[in-house]
């Protein structure tokens, strides 16, 4: 264990060339469409965050919120003094930070690299889709499976928009908790997204209305193409219940390196919000998201997060348990590969009496891949009967994997509980002797071992979810044996 | 009729030889015994052939069915039909023995073949009937916190389903109690037929009355010294291993 103050002293910045070939965009291998009134251009000034408040029709109240959002995001400096200095890599003039519909990038089916294409085929993801998530298509014709969710749960009064049409249509309901769990200036992602946001979901859930299936950002996101800074907002009234299923399992094959969402999550009085997100990023991409919760009384939030891939994720869910009674869990599973690194872990805020949290953190560490685990949890003197439970546990996969615990726990008076256990484990040469012998291959073995180490984990998530994250730890671990 | 041929096996781990040619032929149907001393190179034996990393072969050659195994991998030697039922079976934790032995067969197959899951659950709960073991037992994780009886049971449930042309016990009875014995015993006799060849491994007679064998060798310094029928291990039990190495000096 390790204290982040020594953090900055030892990180190595590995520039990684672009290892998923065939998404370097410094080379000019994609032309893009004649019509630019709908693009923003490169680089990021006033007239960017005008312009993307223009072309959304924004109320003035949006649009200034939005250059406010951009001093801050000048402002603040780089988190690197206990951040990875991988950061200071990222070139915010290259960025595009808007494209609208039909401003995709094009390419040829021909053009996508083969190793991608085998992803695909592998995950089983049907053949127009492929295309869509290669970049070959602008867009995916998911628009009647969305509707129908849509109206499905239009019925109950559950609102389920985009973020323009929610700011635009919804003020009422949205301006009251939008900015209000992340404020623009919690850091210099939340204010970056605070300026360029585009797509993400807004949702609001009347009173007592518990909302049977998961609504799915998937079928949203690829109804408007994807967000690189996406905002989503979801207000779960007293009593109701909803569970929001983010992101999608292929390999996102993005071309921007920047990806930088903001979630806030609001569940009143006795309201249950369940968030999961599998996320399996292109390995240039850089992953900074921002997602905090607040529990009201006796309410209960939960973040089911799971990271594969990318360069760099740095993403901490929270819950900020400001009623009585209120409980939060963070499950978080992580697999960072060789030139990946996984920064994530998770916050809990205690603000009320008995208020309870739960993290169960596992990361697994392959090659050159680096995890860390970075964790909060606060109580606060003056309060009473409040619990934690923790525990991250790491798995090491060959000597050069790397793994650092950074568990900044404060709980100050002696009404409260917390318990903290931490574990580091290895997969053992004899283990994947014992597989191999009874005739699996070395990455076979490789990955039945990776998988029963998340099993406890992965049997919370949704089926198909577990289904295909086991067949990307499947595709993960057979690339990393040689 | 398949058939395991070692031939005049070198056998080093680092520096130090511990195998110094042994030859030994196998065939199906055939039960054999290597009794010896500590630390005469008994169990490296199964090891080497099951392809370890961590053994040199310095010489000799090991064949199944006239083909070489030296040059494969551990696992395509397991499934070219090479079991080793282990004295310290390893722990994998999350991974249950029915999920594990499936990921067995379907490494089995053809690259595009889907393993029949309703077929092999069939085929797995026969098996489990057939060596009297519990329906509940192959939802644990495979060896994680099972006592020394269970993961001989789990060795010889695996056994059973994968079907090998040579099972190689590497001292599969050390530090067993009359019970776990049993279940070896029982394991190994009921699986015993005329598609199976055995090599037992074993330090002590006590397993060859329940299991009894069709040729027993001793095995010292590296290389097998003596051969014979089961009354060879009798003689060994009543003679003790000292007796060997005097018969070695003197010849």
């Amino acid at each position: 264990m390790r204290t982040t103050d020594t953090l900055s002293n030892e990180l190595e910045p590995v520039a990684i060339e672009n290892p998923v070939a065939g998404i370097d965009q410094t080379k000019g291998d994609f032309q893009y469409d004649v019509a630019y009134e709908f693009d923003a251009g490169t680089g990021l000034t006033e007239k960017t965050v005008d312009y993307i408040s223009a072309v959304k029709k924004e109320a003035p109240w949006i649009r200034e919120f939005r250059q406010n959002a951009l001093k801050v995001f000048r402002a603040k400096p780089m988190p690197t003094h206990w951040a990875t200095k991988d950061l200071e890599n990222i070139d915010f003039d290259k960025i595009r930070y808007y494209l609208a519909q039909g401003q995709k990038p094009k390419r040829t089916w021909d053009e996508v690299p083969d190793d991608i294409k085998k992803t695909f085929e592998r995950l089983g993801i049907p053949e127009q889709e492929r295309k869509f998530l290669a970049g070959v298509e602008a867009q995916f014709d998911s628009e009647a499976a969305y509707s129908n969710i849509k109206d499905i749960v239009a019925k109950q009064g559950v609102i389920f928009v985009n973020s323009t049409e929610g700011l635009r249509e919804h003020p009422e309901l949205f301006r009251k908790f939008f900015g209000k769990v992340i404020p623009t200036g919690d850091n210099k992602f939340s204010a970056l997204n605070s300026a360029v946001f585009s797509g993400g979901s807004f949702i609001y859930v009347p009173k007592g209305v518990k909302v049977a299936q998961p609504l799915q950002a998937y079928f949203r996101i690829n109804a408007e193409n994807f967000g690189q800074f996406e905002r989503t907002l979801i207000i779960a009234d007293e009593g109701s219940e909803v569970t929001y299923m983010e992101g999608c399992t292929a390999p996102k094959f993005s071309t921007s390196t920047l990806h930088s969402a903001v979630v806030e999550l609001v569940a009143l009085k006795g309201a249950k919000i369940q968030y999961i997100t599998v996320q399996n990023w292109a390995n240039n991409v850089f992953n900074l998201v921002t997602k905090r919760g607040v529990a009201h009384e006796e309410a209960e939030i939960k973040w089911i997060d799971c990271n594969i891939g990318s360069r760099l994720t740095m993403k901490y869910p929270g819950v900020v348990l400001k009623g009585r009674k209120a409980r939060g869990e963070v499950i978080s599973i992580a697999l960072a590969n060789d030139g990946q690194h996984q920064d994530t872990g998770a916050k809990m805020i205690h603000a009320a009496d008995e208020t309870t949290s739960n993290i169960v953190a596992k990361s697994i560490s392959v090659g050159q891949g680096r995890s860390t685990y970075r964790g909060v949890v606060h109580i606060p003197k003056h309060l009473k009967g409040c619990k934690n439970n923790t525990e991250c546990d790491a798995l090491l996969i060959n000597t050069n994997s790397r793994t650092d615990t950074y568990p900044a726990i404060t709980v100050r008076g002696d009404r409260n509980y917390v318990q903290h256990e931490a574990s580091v484990s290895k997969v053992n040469e004899e283990m994947i002797f014992y597989m191999q012998q009874r005739g699996l291959t070395e990455g076979q073995a490789m990955s039945l071992a990776v998988n029963g180490f998340v099993n406890d984990l992965a049997r919370q998530f949704p089926m198909e979810y577990s289904v295909e994250l086991k067949r990307l730890i499947d595709l993960e671990m057979e690339g990393s044996v040689g | 009729m398949s058939s395991l041929v070692i031939q005049d096996l070198h056998v080093t781990i680092g520096e130090k030889p511990i195998v110094k040619g042994l030859s030994l032929t196998i065939n199906s149907g055939e039960v054999h015994a290597i009794m010896g001393p500590n630390g005469t190179g008994k169990s490296t034996l199964a090891k080497v052939i099951a392809g370890h990393p961590d053994y040199t072969v310095t010489g000799g050659d090991v064949l199944l069915d006239g083909e070489s195994l030296l040059a494969k991998e551990a696992d395509e030697r397991a499934r070219a039909g090479v079991f080793v039922a282990f004295q310290y079976p390893s722990e994998i934790p999350g991974v249950s023995i029915a999920n594990f032995l499936r990921a067995a067969q379907q490494a089995r197959m053809a690259e595009g073949e889907e393993l029949d899951a309703t077929a092999y659950y069939k085929r797995l709960y026969a098996k489990m009937d057939m060596l009297k073991i519990d329906r509940k037992f192959t939802s644990r994780s495979v060896n994680e916190g099972f006592s020394g009886g269970e993961k001989k049971r789990c060795e010889i449930l695996q056994m059973a389903m994968l079907e090998p042309k040579f099972a190689l016990m590497d001292e599969t009875d050390s530090g067993l109690d009359i019970d776990a014995l049993r279940i070896v015993a029982d394991g190994v006799n009921t699986l015993r037929g005329p598609n199976l060849g055995v090599l037992m491994i074993t330090h002590y007679q006590r397993l060859l009355n329940y299991i009894v064998p069709d040729f027993v060798h001793v095995m010292y310094d590296g290389r097998i010294v003596k051969s014979g029928d089961k009354t060879l291990a009798l003689e060994l039990e009543a003679k003790g291993y000292d007796w060997v190495k005097k018969e070695l000096v003197t010849a």
